[in-house]
């Protein structure tokens, strides 16, 4: 039976986020041939019509409201809420993102919704959606499916499930929806934006994220890691060792605690690899290890393993990258 | 003023996950208080300290989270509620947890000024529990706070936004969930611990709250519980490092394809 499902596309500072384009995916396969309608919220929203038809959309909700050009929870929410009630989707997919992350719940509990978070993979199994999540940060996963005449709603991981090509002949319909914000449920108001994360590669969402732990030794021992994340165009990460030491902000910290993250590469360089912080990378498609102690834990994960002293190893291979690089 | 916090008990971060009969083995496995929540639990201490009041510690689960919840109050939180699971056998998904303590802040007549809770819970992850249970109270939330100040009903947070930070202005009543880097938690003290052996520690039964089974049953079901596939053990290169950081980088080209 086809099916109507809603994708709320993910925006960061007025630009779709990839993960809006994986939730189109999954969206197409849920919809069963049925109408994938995508929603973007700010002044900005028009703009990103054609992407979204692009990869999937049939229809385009576009709220143009300039209060929701920067999220917050109230705002994001009486739109959303409008949104859903206009569509009545039979399923709701977006990003598991700060944004999804924060209004979903709230969008849930009001509209009586289940709500299956964090989702890496959706399949078909005998006609219902079947969502697998991790938990324990990934020392286990859990196949989820929503109850009879449930409606579904799904936060999506970013950089698991993959977006489709963008077809430049696909057409979206546009409906414009208006919200009556009402002022006294505009709860919260954002005083001051400070920017901290790695120079726009966000952790989360970074192909490549080079790791260091308590070996980096110092602040300033993450130098070359950076140099070495800013030629693949990576993030820095850091163990929970590196974060307790203070050598690095809580904020790049990974593990069961911190962020999980699945990079097309994780090089760990001087992380030891307790099971708290193999959670939260184990999944990166490939691994490699840098440590001095040839019994490291880590080494039972990594694809590939150097022994020895990240000080001379990292700025090694930032040498050898680069001449492989050349001309890319 | 009066502080709730939402306590989850869950595995220690160290232990090791087994499966059998499609359920995570429990037996001999450490439990603690969810990290997050452990920031929550600071905070609100924290905050008795600083403006007086009462720090009330809520947590739903079997007997066994007992023992997390007298860690709280050894830590300084005045009293406990219990909702406990022990015998009920019905599911619960996140919507009938957060209807479950709903129902508890009503039976129970428990007032707050602010609500504190853990980010995620680093067992099933879904980060939904606070955000749904401050909707259900209509009150406003802001997750993932990296600080706190609270001045009468005027409150300033400090949110983690994927790395970056944002400053928050809100009033009280307010729920905020905690995010690493809020504090430091503290240790109980000897005579913390004896303290909290005294302390209310209030025990509700899902039947005896106000709602309605059919109104907390789960949205959702689980198909399968498994395990990861084991990795295999990964080359370790030999040779002169300089031979084995040139071999690395044609396996990442040519092997791995991910440069």
């Amino acid at each position: 039976m086809s099916k109507k499902i809603l994708v709320l596309a993910d925006v960061r500072e007025g630009k779709l986020r990839n993960v809006a384009f994986e939730s189109l995916a999954a969206a197409r396969l849920a919809s069963q041939g049925g109408t994938v309608v995508a929603a973007v919220l700010g002044s900005f929203a028009k703009d990103h019509v054609d992407a979204l038809a692009h990869h999937g959309a049939d229809e385009v909700v576009v709220v143009t409201d300039s209060k929701l050009d920067q999220y917050t929870t109230d705002a994001y929410f009486q739109a959303v809420k409008k949104i859903i009630e206009t569509v009545e989707p039979q399923a709701i997919f977006t990003g598991h993102t700060a944004v999804g992350k924060d209004v979903s719940p709230r969008i849930a509990a009001r509209l009586g919704f289940g709500l299956v978070s964090d989702v890496t993979a959706l399949e078909e199994i005998d006609g219902e959606l079947a969502f697998t999540r991790p938990i324990y940060a990934g020392k286990a996963f859990v196949k989820k499916a929503f109850k009879e005449d449930e409606t579904v709603f799904a936060t999506l991981r970013p950089n698991n499930i993959v977006a489709l090509d963008a077809d430049t002949a696909r057409t979206a319909t546009v409906t414009e929806v208006s919200v009556d914000f009402d002022p006294t449920l505009l709860r919260t108001i954002i005083k001051q934006v400070v920017k901290k994360a790695t120079d726009g590669v966000d952790l989360s969402e970074a192909r490549v994220v080079v790791s260091g732990g308590r070996g980096v030794k110092s602040e300033d021992g993450f130098a070359p890691l950076k140099e070495l994340a800013d030629l693949l165009g990576g993030a820095v990460g850091a163990s929970r060792g590196a974060c307790d030491s203070g050598y690095c902000d809580y904020a790049l910290q990974i593990g069961q605690t911190g962020k999980v993250v699945t990079p097309d590469l994780y090089i760990a360089a001087g992380i030891s690899g307790a099971i708290q912080h193999l959670a939260g990378m184990s999944a990166s498609k490939t691994i490699v290890a840098i440590n001095k102690d040839p019994e490291a834990p880590i080494f039972q994960v990594a694809d590939y393993g150097i022994v020895g002293d990240l000080f001379v190893v990292v700025p090694m291979l930032t040498e050898e990258l680069k001449k492989v690089l050349v001309g890319k | 003023m009066n502080i709730l916090v939402c306590l989850k008990q869950t595995f220690d971060t160290e232990e090791r996950i087994t499966i059998e009969n499609g359920v995570v083995v429990e037996d001999g496995a450490v439990f603690v208080i969810n990290p997050y929540d452990e920031y929550a639990v600071e905070e609100g201490i924290k905050l008795k300290e600083e403006h007086g009041g009462e720090v009330t510690i809520l947590t739903v689960g079997p007997e066994r989270v007992e023992a997390s919840m007298r860690k709280a109050l050894a830590m300084g939180a005045d009293k406990g509620v219990w909702i406990n699971t022990e015998d009920f056998d019905g599911d619960l998904d996140e919507h009938s947890i957060a209807k479950i303590i709903k129902a508890t802040i009503e039976e129970q007549e428990l007032k707050f000024d602010i609500i504190l809770a853990g980010a995620m819970a680093v067992d099933d992850g879904s980060a939904q529990v606070g955000p749904r249970l401050a909707e259900l109270l209509n009150i406003p939330h802001i997750s993932t706070i990296t600080k706190l100040t609270v001045d009468g009903e005027n409150v300033v947070v400090e949110k983690d936004v994927e790395g970056d930070m944002e400053v928050i202005e809100s009033k009280l009543p307010l729920l905020v969930t905690a995010q690493q880097g809020l504090n430091e938690p503290r240790y109980p003290s000897l005579q913390g611990i004896m303290k909290a052996k005294k302390k209310p520690l209030e025990e509700v039964e899902i039947d005896d709250l106000d709602i309605e089974e059919e109104e907390m049953e789960a949205k959702t079901k689980v198909l399968e519980i498994y395990l990861p596939p084991k990795k295999d053990a990964g080359k370790i290169l030999q040779g002169e490092l300089a031979d084995q950081v040139t071999e690395l980088v044609q396996l990442l080209k040519s092997e791995a394809k991910v440069i």
